[in-house]
C-alpha cells in the first residue's frame, strides 16, 4: 500500500515538472531538438515574431539594479511592439531570464536565451556576469548590447557583444579627477574580491588617482561579506581623505553605515551600481557625503528626447503598482532605466538597419547604427563600445540622489 | 588614531563577530549532541527570523514584534523538525541529513520566491544600534551587547541543562537514545525542546546580527551557520561551552586575519581549521571520547 502510493506521488511530482515546464514562455529552451527544416535561426523566416532576449539580475546582490533596468526595456517595448521590416511587420516578443547576480549561474541562464531562439540580446547589469556569458552568446553567433555592463573585458576581443554606457577606465578617471577636485590627497580603495567590476575600476580609480600624485591604500573584501569593520579600521588608521568602493548595491548600505558608526566622517565614492534608492533606504541616517558617478540625470533638460522620457516613463511607472515596486517604490528615473530603453531602441534601429531579423544579419549591422538616444547620441567604436566621454556625479540629499555636476576627461 | 585604539577596535569586532557565530553554533551543537544529526537548515532558521522582523515590524511596533520573532521562529524550528526530521527517526542518518539539506533549500528558495530575491532592510531596534565610545573607540552598542548577552544566555543554559529535570532527561538522550527511551523519557519532548532552545538562541542571534547588518537577504544564514557549524566542530562538537569557546576563537582570528590585508585567507582559514581539527582530533577541543558501543 505504502510503496503504491509512493509511486503514485512519484509519477504526479513527474507530471507538475512536466507541465511547468510546457507552461513556461519559452517552450524548448536548451532542450537540444534540432529545429523542424534544419534552420539554424528559429526566429527567422515562417514566424512574424523577433525574439530579443533579456539578460539581466532579479535576484542576488544586483537584483535591484537589473530590475531597473528591465523596467526601462520593457517601456520601451512597450512603446515599440513591432519592428517593421522588408514591408512584414514583426511583432517584438521579449525573452526574459534571471542570471541571479551569479557568474556560474549567468552561464546557464545564458544558454537558455540561445536556446529558446532570441535573435539579439540586451544585458547585462554587472560586468562578471556579462564577461561569463560572452563566451556563450559569441559561440552561438547571437549579438548581445550590454547596457550597464562597464568593465572593457565585456567587449574586448569579441564580436558578438557591444555596449551602449562608458568603460571603467573612463569612470575610475571621472571619479579620481572628482576626489582630487575636493581636495583628497589620500585615498582608500575597497573591491571585491572576484567581482570583475570593482576590481577593475578599483584598479583604473587606483591608476589615476596616483598618476595625478596622490597615495593609494587598498583593502578588499570577500562576496557575501557583512562586515567591513576590519578594513574600514584599516582606512580609519590611515587617516584617508576619500574611501572609494566600487562594488554591489547590496554591499554598498553595509560599507556606508559602518564607515559611519567607526567615526570615519570622510567622502565615499562609487560608480555607477550605487545609484540605487534601496542603498538610501537601507543605509538609513548615515548617507552625508556620498558621492557617485553615473550615466544619466532626470532633471537635465538640455535634452528633449530625454524629457520626453522622463515624462512618459513616469506615468507608466505609475500606471502598475507592481513597477514602481520594482522601481524601488518611488517613481524617480534612474540612469539605468535609461539605459535599458536606449538598449531596446538600439536593437529596433539594428534590426531595421539590417533589413533581417535573424542573429548574424543584426550584428552585422550594429557596429554601423547610429542613434539619438535618452543618454546621448550613440555611434560604436572598432571594439563595439559606445563613443561616450561624459559622466554624471550625483550626491545624496535628503533622502534622494542630487545632481551635482557633469564630468569629463580632457 | 593611535596603535592601542586600533589593536582595541579589531578586537571588539572579532569578540562581536565570535558573539553571533556563537548564538548560532550552540544549536547546532545541541542537535547533534541530542539526534547526532548536522541540522543544515539551522542557518536558514536563523535567516528566516531576520525576514519575520522585516514584515512584522511593518504592522507592529517594536517591542511587540521581537518576542513574536522569537515565538515564530521557535515555532519553525519545531515544525522543522516534526516534518523533516521526525518520520526518519528510524531511517539511516544520512537519509535525516539529506532531508536538513533540503529543507535548507526550501526555505532559501521560499525566501527568494517571496521577496523577489531583493536584500530587505532591517528595523532600527532602538537603543542597540546606538553609536558609543567604549574605550576610546567608536562602536554601536549592539558591539559591545552580542558577547555580553551571548555569556548570559550560555550560562542559563548550562544551568538549565545540569539542574533542571529537562536538563538532564537530555543529558540521558544524549548518553544513549534507546535506554532512555526504556526508562520512560519522552523522546520527542526532549529533541523538540532541543529545537526550541536551538532556534531561540538563532532567533536572538539574528536580532543581533541585523542589528547591525541591516540587510535581510536569502542567502544570509548560509555563511554564519557554515563558520557556526565550524566552531561546533572545533569545539568538539556535544559540548556546548566547547561551541562558545570556538565560535570566539574563530571570530577573532577571522578577524585578525581581516585587518592584516588577507581577506583572501580569512574563510579558507576557517575551513583549514576544520580539516585540521578532524585529523588532529576528531573531537575537538572539549568532546568527549566516544566508545563505540558494540
Amino acid at each position: 500500500m505504502k510503496k503504491l502510493l509512493a509511486a503514485v506521488l512519484c509519477l504526479i511530482l513527474t507530471a507538475s515538472l512536466v507541465a511547468g515546464c510546457s507552461s513556461a514562455p519559452a517552450p524548448g529552451s536548451g532542450s537540444g531538438t534540432p529545429a523542424p527544416g534544419g534552420s539554424s535561426t528559429p526566429a527567422a523566416s515562417g514566424s512574424d515574431t523577433v525574439k530579443i532576449g533579456i539578460f539581466e539580475p532579479a535576484s542576488g546582490e544586483n537584483g535591484g539594479g537589473g530590475k531597473q533596468e528591465v523596467l526601462g526595456i520593457r517601456y520601451a517595448h512597450s512603446l515599440v511592439p513591432t519592428v517593421e521590416v522588408g514591408g512584414k511587420t514583426y511583432k517584438v516578443e521579449l525573452v526574459e531570464v534571471d542570471n541571479q547576480s551569479d557568474t556560474s549561474k549567468a552561464v546557464t541562464a545564458a544558454q537558455s536565451l540561445v536556446g529558446s531562439g532570441v535573435s539579439v540580446v540586451l544585458g547585462s547589469y554587472g560586468s562578471g556576469v556579462s564577461i561569463a556569458a560572452g563566451e556563450i552568446f559569441r559561440e552561438a553567433k547571437v549579438p548581445a548590447i550590454g547596457v550597464s555592463c562597464t568593465n572593457p573585458q565585456v567587449t574586448l576581443g569579441n564580436d558578438y557583444y557591444f555596449r551602449i554606457c562608458f568603460l571603467d577606465p573612463f569612470q575610475g578617471t571621472v571619479m579620481a579627477s572628482f576626489a582630487q577636485s575636493k581636495g583628497a590627497k589620500k585615498a582608500f580603495v575597497i573591491t571585491q574580491l572576484g567581482d570583475d567590476y570593482s576590481t577593475g575600476l578599483g584598479n583604473y580609480f587606483k591608476t589615476a588617482f596616483e598618476a595625478a600624485g596622490g597615495a593609494v591604500v587598498t583593502g578588499e573584501f570577500q562576496t557575501g561579506e557583512v562586515d567591513f569593520n576590519a578594513i574600514l579600521a584599516n582606512a580609519k588608521n590611515e587617516n584617508v581623505d576619500v574611501i572609494f568602493a566600487p562594488s554591489s548595491i547590496a554591499t554598498a548600505p553595509l560599507i556606508i553605515q559602518q564607515a559611519r558608526q567607526l567615526g570615519i566622517t570622510c567622502p565615499i565614492m562609487a560608480g555607477d551600481t550605487w545609484e540605487n534608492t534601496s542603498i538610501i533606504e537601507n543605509a538609513g541616517a548615515d548617507t552625508s557625503e556620498v558621492y557617485i558617478s553615473t550615466f544619466f540625470d532626470e532633471n537635465d533638460s538640455s535634452s528633449t528626447i530625454a524629457k520626453d522620457f522622463v515624462t512618459g516613463y513616469k506615468a507608466w511607472l505609475a500606471a502598475d503598482p507592481q513597477n514602481l515596486t520594482n522601481n524601488g517604490g518611488n517613481d524617480g528615473v534612474a540612469a539605468v532605466s535609461a539605459l535599458g530603453y536606449d538598449a531596446y531602441m538600439t536593437a529596433i534601429e539594428a534590426i531595421k538597419a539590417a533589413g533581417a531579423v535573424d542573429a548574424a544579419s543584426i550584428q552585422a549591422a550594429l557596429p554601423g547604427v547610429s542613434y539619438d538616444g535618452v543618454t546621448g547620441g550613440l555611434t560604436f567604436d572598432g571594439n563595439g563600445d559606445a563613443n561616450k566621454n561624459m559622466a554624471y556625479i550625483k550626491t545624496i540629499e535628503n533622502g534622494a540622489f542630487k545632481f551635482i555636476q557633469t564630468q569629463t576627461v580632457s | 588614531m593611535d596603535q592601542m585604539s586600533y589593536v582595541m577596535q579589531q578586537l571588539l569586532t572579532g569578540v562581536s563577530v565570535g558573539g553571533q557565530y556563537a548564538l548560532i553554533a550552540i544549536g547546532y551543537t545541541m542537535v547533534y549532541g541530542i539526534l547526532r544529526l548536522i541540522n543544515f537548515a539551522h542557518g536558514d532558521i536563523f535567516m528566516m527570523a531576520g525576514f519575520f522582523m522585516v514584515y512584522l515590524s511593518a504592522t507592529m511596533p517594536i517591542y511587540i514584534s521581537i518576542p513574536a520573532v522569537l515565538l515564530l521562529t521557535v515555532a519553525l524550528g519545531v515544525l522543522v523538525e516534526r516534518v523533516a526530521y521526525k518520520p526518519l527517526r528510524t531511517a539511516p542518518r544520512m537519509s535525516i541529513m539529506i532531508s536538513a539539506i533540503g529543507v535548507s533549500y526550501l526555505l532559501q528558495n521560499f525566501a527568494t520566491y517571496y521577496t523577489g530575491g531583493l536584500p530587505q532592510k532591517y528595523p532600527t531596534i532602538p537603543w542597540i544600534g546606538d553609536n558609543v565610545t567604549f574605550a576610546g573607540v567608536a562602536t554601536s552598542r549592539v558591539t559591545l551587547l552580542t558577547p555580553v548577552l551571548t555569556l548570559a544566555l550560555v550560562i542559563g543554559l548550562v544551568a538549565l541543562i545540569r539542574y533542571t529535570k529537562v536538563g538532564m532527561a537530555m543529558r540521558a538522550v544524549s548518553k544513549d537514545f534507546e535506554t532512555a527511551q526504556l526508562m520512560g523519557i519522552n523522546i520527542n519532548g526532549v529533541i523538540s525542546m532541543t529545537f526550541v532552545i536551538g532556534s531561540f538562541l538563532a532567533g536572538v542571534g539574528s536580532l543581533l546580527f541585523f542589528s547591525k547588518y541591516p540587510t535581510v537577504t536569502p542567502t544570509i544564514g548560509a555563511m554564519p551557520g557554515l563558520k557556526a557549524f565550524v566552531a561546533a566542530v572545533f569545539g568538539g562538537i556535544g559540548s556546548i561551552p566547547g561551541a562558545v569557546i570556538g565560535a570566539f576563537l574563530i571570530g577573532i582570528c577571522e578577524n585578525i586575519i581581516k585587518s592584516m590585508g588577507f581577506p583572501t585567507f580569512s574563510d579558507a582559514f576557517t575551513f583549514v581549521l576544520l580539516i585540521i581539527v578532524l585529523i588532529v582530533r576528531p573531537t575537538g577541543l572539549f568532546g568527549e571520547k566516544a566508545t563505540e558501543k558494540v
